[in-house]
């Protein structure tokens, strides 16, 4: 049998892509799960504040993935669980899935597309390279939280936390509530890299210090974590500054310093990848460039909500069940480019044709931008505008454009700046 | 009463248990670590030398060329993967050229072949991602690379297999030497022994102090070593090494055996035992490393560690001879093996057959033991699954075989739940998540066991049949993972 839409991945993204595919028409659509249930990562975020644009109520992360598995269900969608693929060959009209589990063993799948939703995954302690010991009790918050919240084993009793990632908040409220006392959050940057509605119910609320141009230089203890040391750093150069040392004892250090998409079966298929999201080139329908591959959720960019997760994932459903029925367009009208002060743009290209009212960019500014105006050039002329208080990186810039606003540009290049706004003049 | 205690289950005991396991003697293995191979042998960096390098006159100079040629059948034997890559000593300058043309020399004498000297165009070619600086090396095409724990886990899982017996956790905190037998007190109590062998690395010095007037000493020098992502594991495929200076062998850039990249060591007196990393060294490693491959991405390291060499120092403390200190001691029937620094590794099948072979047999035959050859003796491991290296059809009998190797634990390194359980369930079996990390690689990847270790752990917890936060991460005294139950479990329960 040769599937029309195979799902890699059955977290967010997943879920909601083959959801979108199917309803778009696509007849046989598969998601392949490696772990032992759907839902993804979100089987472990117990707790609230998921879905508030998508259901406009505040749900668990259990409760917001039955909504979907629900429609999964209902929608008699298949899944495969405890499967991991090994390699996507890519043979034109036909993709090949290779696929292990249990049951069946090694085997192919044949499907016309492939939707990459794989996730991201959390940068380490190995990764950013802190000196010191190597002992057991440091953890990512992401396995402090599987511990925690799925087995119901503490990781700890005395913590400190390193990086003000959203996991590591929600950790450090989660560790308090569960009797555990978090010392401190370090991070290393200016600002926090997490959203402030969770600084404010995470950190706030149980006193929890959070040491902002802060990082942790050495981890004590041979066989078990028994302090670390932070120093404060530069804010330009990042560097630790000799003298302000301070010794922090703690039985758990818990990592949130970032997320990467985890893209190794992308690169093995050599689909094309963007050096600034680490995540696939896609187009506006999440298409990227091997034909009848899409990608969305965290494998595409790391995304501060699930509800925009869900958002892009239901355009790459529709983009598979475009594509399989031959109404794809593939003339790219527009790239987009980051410009001062944005990181990067998705999606990195756009096919007008395949628009149907309006598109979202999104993307992320680089530093904490008060009074300032996000614009989008095109051919040197400013076709819109966002203004906001404040952008900060950790929350992700929606970027709406008017399908019919760009019918009206000849094909060119969108670069999204961030500018100052101008001094408003006060009238006497 | 065991006829030969063996103190230090490193890569050095553990060959030396095997080789003494092809007799029919009762031989114990002990280690203060909760496994085998878990100081010098964890963190060194894994090469085979061609052994061209230390001089011929000294024990390091003619084991280590032995030994090399041994590689190849100990490890189909012992079922342990080893890869033949070369390695380069490059030269920046005319003068290191110079330097170039007396290792070559001394390889010659060592009876090294494969060796010869290289020149500009050939450098290049064979090493595209050099400093176009280099102008010429040492190439070596015997030397290669193999996981010092993994080996070490699987020589004492043939000893074992033949006879050997195994304590662990076991730290000799004195001997009394009873003129013909020595008792060795230690945490898990006492063991008796006609003879003894003293393989405890770093601490072999302390530990024949127990028994002898001091004759030697051992250094702790320390070297930091960084990991990287198999991502760029083919920047180079030689291991490649500056030009020696008398402080070293310098940074080296090399591939590891499984498909990384590893840089390192420095060289830092140390007290023993003190193996953290600090930020000066790691700096220093980075900045050495890119003089030779200037290309390195330092945003594709996954691991940095650090690790020790013992080098030994005369009783006076004012020379070094700097060999090998393989021989019966001057106290009857105690045999010192110290001072087991590099090329240690490489030297190990030759100078563990050596010390069997030339000095325990003889000495035993003194005392009156007639040894008799183990007829049993079986030099085979059973197979080891790796299955990211089986072919799509050796994966699909495999699975039909045990399902367990149908689910992937670890995504990183395409690690299935039957290759952990095997290492599990061998002799010197994995019984911490450092254990299985080791034997099977589970949580070396990108993610640094962030997704696996919770199913590591649940796996050995199901397997031991204890709690999950009974499962230690390595030392069963303080390296413990998690910290009881969560009070809302609790409160439920």
């Amino acid at each position: 049998m040769i599937y029309n839409v195979v799902i890699l991945g059955g977290g967010p993204a997943g879920l909601a892509a083959a959801v979108a595919a199917k309803k778009e028409g696509a007849e046989n659509v598969l998601i392949l799960e490696r772990d032992r249930e759907l839902g993804g990562i979100l089987n472990q975020c117990i707790h609230n504040g998921f879905g508030l644009h998508t259901f406009g109520e505040q749900l668990t992360g259990p409760e917001y993935a039955e909504r979907y598995i629900n429609e999964v269900v209902q929608l008699k969608i298949p899944y495969e669980l405890n499967t991991m693929v090994l390699d996507l060959e890519d043979h034109g009209e036909l993709k090949i899935i290779h696929a292990i589990n249990e049951e069946k063993g090694y085997f192919p799948i044949e499907t016309e597309s492939v939707i990459l939703t794989m996730g991201c995954r959390e940068r380490t302690a190995g990764a950013i390279g802190i000196p010191g010991y190597r002992p057991a009790g440091v953890y990512t918050a992401g396995a402090a939280q599987r511990f925690m919240n799925m087995e119901g084993y503490m990781a700890g009793k005395e913590a400190v936390i390193l990086g003000s990632g959203d996991i590591g908040l929600i950790m450090a409220r989660r560790m308090t509530l569960e009797g555990a006392h978090v010392q401190a959050v370090c991070e290393i940057m200016p600002h926090s890299n997490g959203l402030v509605r969770n600084v404010v119910q995470c950190l706030d609320d149980y006193d929890i210090p959070l040491k902002l141009s802060h990082t942790i230089s050495f981890i004590h203890g041979k066989d078990r974590v028994e302090g670390v040391t932070v120093m404060k750093v530069d804010k330009e150069t990042l560097k630790p500054i000799p003298g302000t040392e301070e010794f922090i004892k703690c039985d758990t250090l818990l990592l949130s310093v970032g997320l990467i998409p985890e893209n190794e079966i992308t690169r093995k298929a050599e689909v094309a990848i963007d050096g600034k999201t680490n995540g696939p080139v896609v187009g506006e329908l999440r298409q990227t460039n091997m034909p009848g591959v899409f990608a969305c959720g965290n494998v595409v960019q790391v995304h501060d909500l699930v509800d925009f997760v869900s958002e892009e994932s239901v355009l790459a459903g529709e983009g598979a069940a475009k594509y399989i029925k031959g109404e794809l367009d593939t003339e790219i009208n527009f790239d987009t480019k980051n410009g001062d002060g944005i990181s990067y743009v998705v999606p990195q290209h756009v096919a007008l044709k395949n628009v149907e009212d309006s598109i979202t960019f999104y993307m992320r500014v680089r530093k904490v931008f008060p009074n300032h105006t996000v614009k989008a050039y095109l051919n040197g002329e400013v076709i819109a505008k966002k203004n906001a208080p404040k952008f900060l990186p950790a929350e992700m810039v929606n970027f709406k454009i008017k399908r019919s606003l760009l019918e009206k540009y000849p094909n060119g290049e969108i670069t999204f700046i961030v500018e100052e706004k101008p001094e408003k003049k006060i009238k006497l | 009463m065991f006829d030969i205690a063996i103190i230090g289950a490193g890569v050095a005991g553990s060959f030396i248990a095997r080789e003494l396991s092809r007799y029919q003697l009762d031989v114990l293995l002990l280690d203060g670590e909760s496994d085998v191979g878990n100081q010098i042998t964890m963190a060194n960096s894994a090469i085979v030398h061609a052994g061209y390098d230390a001089p011929s006159y000294k024990k390091k100079g003619q084991f280590s060329s032995t030994g090399n040629v041994m590689y190849e059948k100990t490890c189909k034997d012992l079922d342990v993967p080893f890869k033949r890559t070369g390695s380069l000593v490059v030269a920046h300058s005319a003068h290191e050229m110079m330097t170039i043309h007396d290792l070559y020399k001394n390889g010659l004498k060592n009876g090294t072949p494969n060796l010869r000297i290289i020149y500009e165009d050939e450098l290049h070619e064979m090493e595209p991602n050099l400093n176009p600086e280099a102008c010429g090396a040492l190439y070596a095409g015997d030397a290669g690379l193999v996981s010092p724990f993994e080996i070490a886990v699987k020589a004492t899982e043939n000893a074992i297999n033949n006879g050997v017996t195994l304590k662990l956790d076991t730290l000799v905190q004195d001997i009394k030497n009873n003129d013909g037998s020595f008792t060795l007190k230690t945490t898990t109590g006492d063991y008796e022994a006609k003879f003894v062998v003293n393989a405890a690395g770093v601490y072999a010095d302390d530990i024949y102090n127990m028994v002898g007037d001091p004759y030697f000493k051992l250094l702790a020098r320390r070297g930091v070593y960084f990991i990287f992502d198999k991502e760029i594991g083919n920047i180079v495929n030689n291991v490649i090494f500056p030009c020696p200076t008398k402080n070293g062998k310098g940074i080296l850039v090399s591939p590891t055996v499984h498909g990384n990249i590893l840089i390192g060591p420095d060289a830092m007196p140390v007290k023993k035992g003190e193996i953290c990393t600090t930020q000066d060294r790691l700096d220093y490693v980075k900045a050495n490393a890119l003089k030779n491959v200037p290309s390195l991405d330092f945003r594709k390291i996954i691991r940095s560690y650090a690790g020790t060499r013992n080098t030994a120092v005369k009783a006076d403390f004012t020379t070094t001879d700097g060999d090998f200190i393989i021989e019966e001691s001057p106290v009857k029937g105690f045999v010192n093996f110290a001072g087991y620094e590099s090329p240690g590794l490489t030297s190990a099948p030759a100078s563990t057959y050596y010390v069997v072979e030339e000095v325990i047999v003889p000495m035993l035959e003194r005392e009156g033991y007639t040894v008799k050859v183990n007829e049993n003796f079986n030099p085979v491991n059973k197979r080891h699954v790796y299955f990211d290296q089986l072919s799509e059809e050796e994966k699909m009998e495999i699975i039909k075989e045990n399902p367990k190797y149908g689910k992937v634990i670890c995504r990183c390194e395409t690690i299935t739940e039957g290759e952990i359980l095997d290492v599990i369930h061998r002799s010197a079996g994995a019984t911490t998540v450092k254990g299985v990390k080791k034997r099977c690689r589970a949580g070396m990847g990108r993610c640094q066991g962030g997704f696996c270790q919770p199913r590591v752990v649940e796996i050995l917890a199901r397997e031991m049949d204890c709690r999950l936060d009974e499962v230690m991460y390595d030392k069963k005294t303080d390296a413990y993972m998690l910290n009881g139950k969560t009070k809302s479990v609790e409160e439920d329960a």
